[in-house]
């Protein structure tokens, strides 16, 4: 191999350090493993789980009787006939354990006289729901992770390393090859195992309640490893994310804990609530659905009746003063500092990509198709089918996490890879000179993101997923194959130039998964075929066949298979 | 839409950059990282900023100098006028915006 790209060798590499790539790497690290845990960005600080305000789901049965069967039930009847019950009853099985474990290690669950706090959430027979101070889980669930991982001492943290392709070797999967952005060299990481724990692909729009750095890159770099997705078709997206006014150091998803404790009413530019336009009578209340409350907000606006910036209003000016201050606490002022006072104003929302139900295809154990390689966390599909249940998401991370960084120790007795077949490539491709093409590679990203927000959003036809798709390969062509930028320390250009390389095949899939669909089910909302077919109660499954994607139906898990 | 002159300090070498301005249009209210974001879109793709969580105040990545005071690029806002942005000046400078502000532990190639 070339000398100029370093090289280190690990047992097991996780990929991104949200909550699953953390518990993955303190999983195998208490089993005897050396970690590497790479992060494109500082260590525990982005990706989903530090953006989550609200609840995680488990069957503690701390404030109610409750079982893992009956989480599992309702994961199941949320899923719409898609999930795969082996791994929607390992999340709900052990979840328990792993938020017990949080506890012990201090994230600090509310309590009441002594007893972890359960919420009721949407879609729960029963309060399920546990959380740290209502708009603090994800911020405390990471901190807690981050004090872990500094502990162990099998633990390599290592940031700013931005994964570009995993190595391959004999069909099995040796580790990976990546950008070092503090430098803009190559690095090439050796590993017996490689988790991808990256998170989902809600950077693909617009309109997105995560970070940044969610631009779908793991499904990327599995799929170009050989390995399958599941489910990808299925974006969940969050029905009233703020719009306007301009409202920073918040969360966009923030009104939603809000309308459950004031109701709050959705209005159109008349001023008249027109839910019941679409058959869902609110009445001040919250009862209206995700999947309803994006389609009837995109149908309002689609109509003419939308507020300014394309949305509708949510007004809460039905409150008193004391009401939106018992309420609301401190976040009034917070309010107040953004120019907004909810008694004289509404504010208006639009619906937001929240979450990406499909992913990597996996057996119980986190492993893919493809020797040496595992995925955990929102990277994985099939937990959560067609439509998430609320609070799952956490746990999924968790005890994914957890699971592929015990499998992956188990493991450790092989020896770590010495060669890789397209490492020399792979550096060539990361250290490749400045082409002197002028590509505005943040235009194009920002391009991407508009014609996925629009055409293959939270809703969609025949008609605006071609159209996706043909702008998907613009986008492409205007890329080109050779990198932007120059490989030197934090070149933007080069780190959007293969940030796309990633978002555009995984947008080409979300595309082309849903233009197959040719039924509405669960987050999937087709305007051409509003109603769900029974003939479609099956999984799609893509992968690559050279530079073409195959899909090909999977009947879905019988959920009579863990009855 | 008022304008803001962001005059953002540029370069990868602490001893030789350079100061350069651009007008970003906005509404009352839009962020300094907003305006970072619109420059890299609609002027210079090129300005390298850190950040992760883009609005909640979450990830803590987009510390930078604004007129010589440690903020957030994500919580402080624009307004009429000249505002100026420099990396901060206690880390070591990576580029433009962009400094080693990850614990020595995390950081890669400094072992």
């Amino acid at each position: 191999m070339p000398p100029e790209a370093m090289r280190i060798e690990t047992d097991v590499l996780v990929i991104g350090s949200g909550a699953a790539g953390m518990y993955a790497a303190i999983e195998a690290a208490r089993h005897g493993s050396r970690v590497l845990l790479a992060d494109r960005s500082l260590i525990g600080r982005g990706g989903a789980t530090v953006m989550a305000q609200m609840t995680v789901a488990v069957a503690l049965g701390s404030e109610t009787d409750d079982a893992s069967e009956y989480h599992l039930r309702d994961t199941l009847a949320a899923g719409r006939g898609l999930c795969d019950p082996e791994l929607s009853a390992l999340l709900c099985e052990e979840g328990p354990d792993c938020i017990r474990e949080m506890d012990e290690w201090g994230v600090g669950w509310a309590r009441k006289d002594g007893r972890i706090t359960q919420a009721m959430a949407p879609g729960h027979d029963r309060p399920r729901c546990v959380y740290v101070d209502f708009l603090n889980t994800g911020p405390a669930v990471s901190k807690t992770l981050r004090t872990v991982v500094n502990k162990m001492d099998g633990v390599q943290r290592a940031g700013d390393l931005c994964v570009v392709d995993l190595l391959k070797h004999d069909g099995a999967v040796v580790g990976a090859a990546a950008l070092h952005l503090g430098s803009g060299q190559p690095v090439l990481i050796m590993a017996k195992t490689t988790i991808v724990a990256t998170g989902g692909l809600t950077r693909l729009y617009a309109r997105n309640s995560a970070s940044s750095n969610m631009g779908g890159d793991g499904y990327a770099l599995a799929l170009r490893a050989g390995a399958s997705l599941i489910d990808m078709e299925f974006v969940q997206f969050f029905p009233i994310g703020h719009l306007a006014p301009r409202l920073i150091g918040m969360d966009p998803i923030m009104w939603d804990p809000f309308r459950y404790k004031l109701g709050g009413r959705l209005l159109n530019n008349r001023m008249e609530e027109f839910t019941d336009n679409y058959g869902v009578h609110e009445n001040g209340k919250y009862v209206i659905t995700r999947d309803a409350g994006s389609y009837a907000i995109l149908k309002e606006v689609e109509a003419g009746r939308g507020s300014p910036h394309g949305g509708v209003y949510l007004s809460f000016q039905h409150c008193s003063e004391s009401q939106l201050r018992d309420a609301f606490g401190p976040v009034i002022d917070r309010l107040a500092a953004n120019g907004i006072d909810l008694t004289k104003q509404p504010v208006e929302v639009a619906p937001i990509a929240h979450y990406h139900m499909g992913g990597v295809k996996v057996d119980r154990a986190m492993r893919t198709d493809i020797p040496g390689l595992l995925a955990a966390g929102e990277a994985v599909g099939g937990a959560n089918g067609a439509n998430r249940l609320s609070g799952n998401a956490i746990t999924e991370a968790l005890v994914f996490g957890r699971q592929a960084g015990r499998t992956a120790a188990a493991a450790n007795d092989k020896p770590v890879p010495d060669r890789a077949d397209n490492a020399e490539a792979l550096i060539a491709l990361i250290a490749a000179k400045d082409a002197g093409r002028a590509v505005n590679t943040a235009e194009l990203l920002q391009r991407l993101q508009t014609t996925m927000q629009r055409q293959a959003g939270a809703l969609r036809n025949d008609a605006s997923l071609r159209h996706a798709l043909s702008d998907i390969d613009d986008v492409g062509d205007a890329l080109g194959t050779d990198p932007a930028g120059a490989p030197q320390a934090f070149d933007m250009q080069r780190l959007d130039w293969f940030d796309l390389r990633n978002m555009l095949l995984v947008a080409r899939v979300v595309a082309a998964a849903a233009l197959r669909r040719t039924e509405s089910r669960g987050a999937q909302r087709r305007e051409d075929y509003a109603a769900t077919d029974p003939a479609w109660a099956v999984n799609q499954v893509v992968t690559l066949d050279g530079e073409d994607l195959a899909i090909a139906n999977a009947p879905a898990a019988r959920e009579a298979a863990v009855a | 839409m008022q304008q803001c002159t962001l005059t953002i300090w540029r370069g990868a070498d602490a001893r030789s950059g350079h100061w350069q301005s651009f007008e970003v249009p906005f509404e009352p209210g839009q962020s300094v990282l907003d305006g970072l974001r619109w420059i890299r879109v609609n002027k210079d793709p090129s300005l390298a900023i850190r950040f992760s969580c883009i609005n909640a105040n979450a990830c803590k990545e987009c510390m930078i100098e604004l007129d010589g005071k440690t903020v957030y690029a994500c919580t402080a806002r624009m307004q009429p006028g000249e505002l100026k942005l420099h990396p901060l000046s206690n880390k070591k400078l990576v580029r433009d915006l962009v400094t080693e502000i990850a614990p020595p532990a995390e950081r890669f190639g400094a072992r």
